[in-house]
């Protein structure tokens, strides 16, 4: 059993590999194809150009430079930016930007699976009744209001109207202020997880093997703690992946209204700029973030979920 | 038991099995497409979202096509009018005021109104958001039906044909989905202009995995029972059971996921736009009359608080809808 | 004097749907005896498992009992305690009744035990739950009844997912969990139908045994008769919510008083008689959203009479435990005679039970 599953685990680990590679030489080749690089300033004179060239390494084959994009990736080496900060490496730009747009997901992601799992176990519970209907409302809301539409509504309120919360991110406060984003970003994963939940806990609680459990006369609460909630929370692994893009586009959106400094109003600022080695990295660490994440969520999965490992069995056998 | 009743020899005639008595019986059980009608049709929500889709569209094509005035023409004079309608400002509401002084008065334009208010160009909002609303709905639109015809040939083809054909087309497709939408949207901006077509393109390429996903499920349901087998059997080309028994079969699911999708478009256009990655102005999406009154929300809150309440309000009824449409067709399916 | 275990009066059930109230049940009555096998009998939809589920108390919540009573009777240490199980809340079923003295066996094995919990973990949950058995002893009692219900390597099979197990072993599992609390009744809800043939008379002569050794009575939900011979003392059949006839085995089998039993008896196949077509009772169970009057069955009754589309017949008593509800019954009936072919292949069944 062990064995296949660290045979699944390589096989998924190849994959995010061979993913991240493709990705990188996407970005190489849009690099590549860039228009209006720096060095194609007409200020430049042309022993300047050269200069910056070789400084760069654009003026060996194809190929090396690939390879040394590659490596510098590796080293954690992205270059430098273009306009939003001339010439300052963008790995210094990134610096706590990182950090803070992980807290804040992380944070969304939290508070947004625990009220989504919480309004999904109602109505599932309390089935074809007002409760039921109030939750899908809700959840129908939180999928149809952009994020961003949150955050306005919410800075509006609780920013201006009554003020109890800065209306810009405030670095000195760094938890006061990150509750209305987190809130703001937070709706999409409660509408979604709440949903889920809704629905997967009514095929559960629909099941053959419900009913048996009912038959042994356990009560109420062990029937949904024991038997309905486990397997209905096992498969909410399975929509982390929605969630999670859906996060990082919510997150840049966020971001920008709240002033907040992470990776996501970066983003905007260097696309508004035209920085492109800025964009192209951000795309790059965004990617690579969510192909990890990907990554640990099944493997997880295949360890959490019986019911995978089984198939996985049967491959092998 | 009915011991009043005296029995007659006559009530103990064999009859045997009456026709009619049987016939009775097999009126009950409608069919697949009427059952779903009746379901969607006693849907309330399903019905109030089907209802607000209808009048906004019908608000998207004609509002502007009413109105004297032009969504790109501006007017000095006239900016930053608060909403003012004629009828509802006797009572006190939208009534052209802010902090309690009469704008219109203030500025000498008495006799005019302007439903929605005007922007800091002085062009009206009431144009504008219907132009933008029309600009939203077009976007997703022509991108769900692109997201359509490719998602679902892609699926088609990597689930009929199944063998390495699927196993190569699905490696693909696992890369291009392990690659965040955020990402693909905004690369492609960086080598495209921003245009209605390049935000069109975008949202194709991110959207037509998951229909391409939903297609290839089903196709691989659906091939293995008997009714495929039996057409393969008697020599139907690959073509025909395509296109006479597969997708006739899947089309309700292709219905409930695009019905999905138009939201998800409008809100992914809404957002590039309110990131400034939107259609050039003058024209305007919804996200792009956000994202101007954005700027100056703090003073004239209406030019945010339109805009993102008719997004809203086109979302939430195209979810309520696309909610009713699935539980029509398929109650027990998930909901995702 | 045999002791009744269970006895079921008048039961009446609806189900509320979207397109009316279905009358599933429309008034049963049954005995179920001390250490003995009832078996009921009928097509799907005929209102078998509902009947067992009213019994258990795990209608779904769209389904009420109109009316009736379900007397149970059993031994609290030496007392004997009678209870209607129509008049008792969920909570004391639950508590009380559930698992702990009536048990259950469902149909399909592959979906009766829960994905993500261990066997062991499933088996122990119920005594755990009633007894308060401590987990050492409740591991030690599962895989004694791992042990009884046949499955080799118990100690091991405990640690095992359900998905690791077929669908036969699965099925003796299911049956482990329903004797773990040592139960008065046991109620099996088609138990065999969705395993192999071979496996199926296996996991039926477990149920023989282990019923023998405990004393249990067992009713048996079914809706095929090769099932009812080998394993039932009493027989009812049952047709859109009724019971139209009950009686021993030996009556039902060999003296078959309701068309509708001549039906499924002729529609059983038997490998000796090779040369006949095999009998299809005609048309479809009724729909039990609409009140038909007279008797149901009569749409699909090439021995229908008039009386049959007017008046719903009664119980008929004809001798012994036999009971039939069928206008044929009456005195003043046409003597109407069970077909020819069936009659050969009953006398053919009787010369082979000698």
């Amino acid at each position: 059993m062990n064995k296949s599953i660290m045979k699944y685990i390589g096989k998924r680990l190849l994959m995010s590999v061979i993913t991240l590679f493709v990705i990188v030489l996407i970005l190489f080749i849009l690099m590549k194809l860039m228009p209006g690089t720096p060095f194609n300033d007409e200020k430049l004179t042309e022993a300047q150009r050269v200069l910056l060239y070789k400084k760069y390494g654009l003026d060996k084959s194809v190929f090396e430079q690939f390879f040394l994009y590659v490596k510098n990736l590796l080293k954690g080496d992205f270059g430098v930016s273009y306009s939003i900060l001339k010439n300052a490496p963008i790995s210094m730009l990134l610096g706590s930007r990182i950090g803070i747009t992980i807290r804040i997901g992380l944070q969304s992601v939290v508070f947004g699976s625990i009220v989504g799992v919480l309004l999904g176990i109602v109505a599932a519970m309390k089935h074809n009744t007002i409760w039921d209907n109030i939750s899908t409302f809700i959840s129908v809301l939180g999928v149809s209001i952009p994020s961003f539409v949150f955050a306005l509504i919410l800075l509006i309120a609780f920013g201006r109207e009554i003020p109890i919360f800065p209306i810009t991110y405030d670095s000195s406060q760094p938890i006061l202020s990150s509750i209305l984003p987190t809130i703001a970003l937070s709706t999409l994963t409660i509408a979604q997880v709440a949903r889920f939940t809704r629905s997967e806990m009514i095929e559960v609680l629909d099941s053959d093997y419900m009913l048996l459990a009912e038959a042994k006369g356990l009560n109420k609460r062990t029937l949904i703690f024991k038997h309905a909630l486990r397997n209905t929370l096992i498969s909410i692994i399975t929509i982390l992946a929605p969630l999670i893009v859906g996060l990082m586009t919510g997150s840049a959106v966020i971001e920008k209204i709240c002033g907040i400094p992470g990776i996501g109003s970066l983003l905007v600022e260097a696309i508004t700029a035209n920085d492109y080695n800025v964009v192209i990295t951000l795309a790059f660490i965004y990617s690579a973030m969510y192909i990890g994440i990907m990554l640990v969520v099944d493997v997880l999965y295949s360890i959490i979920d019986p019911r995978i490992r089984l198939s996985k069995e049967d491959g092998n056998e | 038991m009915s011991k009043e009743r005296v029995f007659q020899e006559k009530d103990f005639e064999l009859i045997g099995i009456q026709e009619d008595a049987n016939k009775a019986e097999k009126d009950i059980t409608p069919s697949f497409w009427k059952d779903a009608y009746i379901r969607f049709k006693s849907n309330k929500v399903a019905m109030i979202g089907l209802i607000m889709v209808i009048i906004i569209i019908l608000f998207a094509i004609f509002a502007p096509m009413l109105s004297s005035r032009a969504y790109d023409s501006v007017q000095t004079a006239h900016q930053n009018l608060p909403p003012r309608v004629p009828i509802l400002e006797n009572i006190g509401i939208l009534n052209g005021h802010i902090n309690g002084v009469d704008v219109y008065a203030s500025k000498g334009l008495g006799d005019i109104s302007y439903l929605f208010g005007t922007d800091t160009l002085g062009r009206d909002l009431w144009v504008r958001v219907w132009e933008g609303t029309r600009i939203s709905l077009f976007v997703a639109c022509a991108a769900v039906i692109i997201d359509i015809l490719f998602g679902m040939t892609y699926g088609l083809i990597s689930g009929y044909f199944g063998g390495k054909v699927d196993n190569i087309m699905q490696r693909i497709q696992e890369i291009v989905n392990s690659i965040p939408s955020l990402v693909v949207l905004t690369l492609l901006l960086l080598v495209m202009e921003p245009s209605l077509n390049t935000i069109i393109i975008a949202l194709m390429i991110t959207g037509w995995v998951g229909m391409s996903r939903v297609t290839r499920a089903e196709v691989l349901k659906l091939k293995e029972q008997e009714f495929i087998l039996a057409s393969k059997t008697l020599g139907a080309s690959h073509f025909f059971i395509l296109m006479k028994e597969i997708i006739p079969n899947i089309f309700g699911q292709i219905i409930i996921m695009s019905m999905f999708s138009i939201p998800n478009a409008i809100f992914y256009e809404a957002f590039l736009a309110f990131v400034g990655l939107g259609i050039p102005a003058p024209a305007a999406s919804l996200g792009a009359l956000i994202n101007d009154g954005f700027e100056s929300f703090a003073i004239y809150p209406h030019m945010v608080v339109i805009p993102v309440v008719v997004l809203a309000i086109l979302m939430l009824s195209f979810n309520m809808l696309a909610d009713g449409l699935r539980d029509a067709f398929d109650p027990k399916q998930k909901k995702m | 004097m045999k002791e009744r275990v269970l006895s079921i009066r008048d039961l009446s059930i609806s189900f509320k749907t979207n397109h009316g109230v279905v009358n599933a049940i429309r008034g049963i009555r049954f005995d179920l005896f001390k250490g003995e096998t009832v078996a009921i009998v009928g097509e799907s939809g005929s209102g078998k498992s509902v009947t067992v589920k009213a019994i258990m108390g795990i209608l779904s919540s769209n389904g009420f009992i109109n009316s009736g009573k379900i007397d149970f009777t059993y031994h609290r240490d030496d007392e004997v305690v009678k209870k209607d199980l129509v008049q008792l809340s969920k909570k004391e079923m639950r508590q009380h009744i559930c698992g702990k003295r009536i048990a259950m066996v469902f149909q399909d094995p592959m979906t009766s035990l829960n994905p993500t919990m261990t066997i062991g973990e499933q088996v122990m949950e119920g005594m755990i739950h009633h007894y308060g058995t401590s987990r050492k002893e409740a591991f030690k009692k599962a895989v004694e009844l791992l042990e009884l219900v046949g499955i080799t390597d118990a100690q091991k099979r405990m640690k095992s997912y359900p998905h690791q197990l077929s669908g036969g072993m699965r099925q003796r599992i299911v049956i482990a969990i329903a004797l773990s609390c040592d139960p008065e009744i046991l109620i099996c809800d088609e138990p065999t139908t969705a395993l192999d043939v071979t496996i199926q008379a296996k996991i039926l002569q477990l149920i023989k045994d282990i019923q023998k050794k405990k004393n249990i009575s067992v009713i048996y939900i079914t809706h095929d008769l090769g099932v009812v011979a080998k394993v039932a003392d009493y027989v009812a059949v049952m047709y859109a919510g009724k019971i139209i006839e009950k009686g021993s085995v030996d009556e039902i089998f060999y003296d078959p008083r309701h068309p509708y039993t001549w039906g499924l008896l002729s529609s059983m196949p038997d490998v000796n008689t090779v040369d006949e077509e095999l009998y299809t009772i005609p048309g479809t169970p009724p729909n039990l959203l609409r009140q038909v009057p007279g008797d149901a069955f009569a749409p699909r009754n090439h021995y229908a009479m008039k009386i049959d589309y007017i008046e719903e017949p009664p119980m008929f008593n004809v001798g012994g435990k036999h009971r039939v509800s069928t206008w044929l019954a009456h005195e003043k009936a046409p003597k109407v005679s069970m077909p020819a072919s069936l009659k050969q292949r009953i006398e053919k069944m009787k010369k082979e039970a000698e």
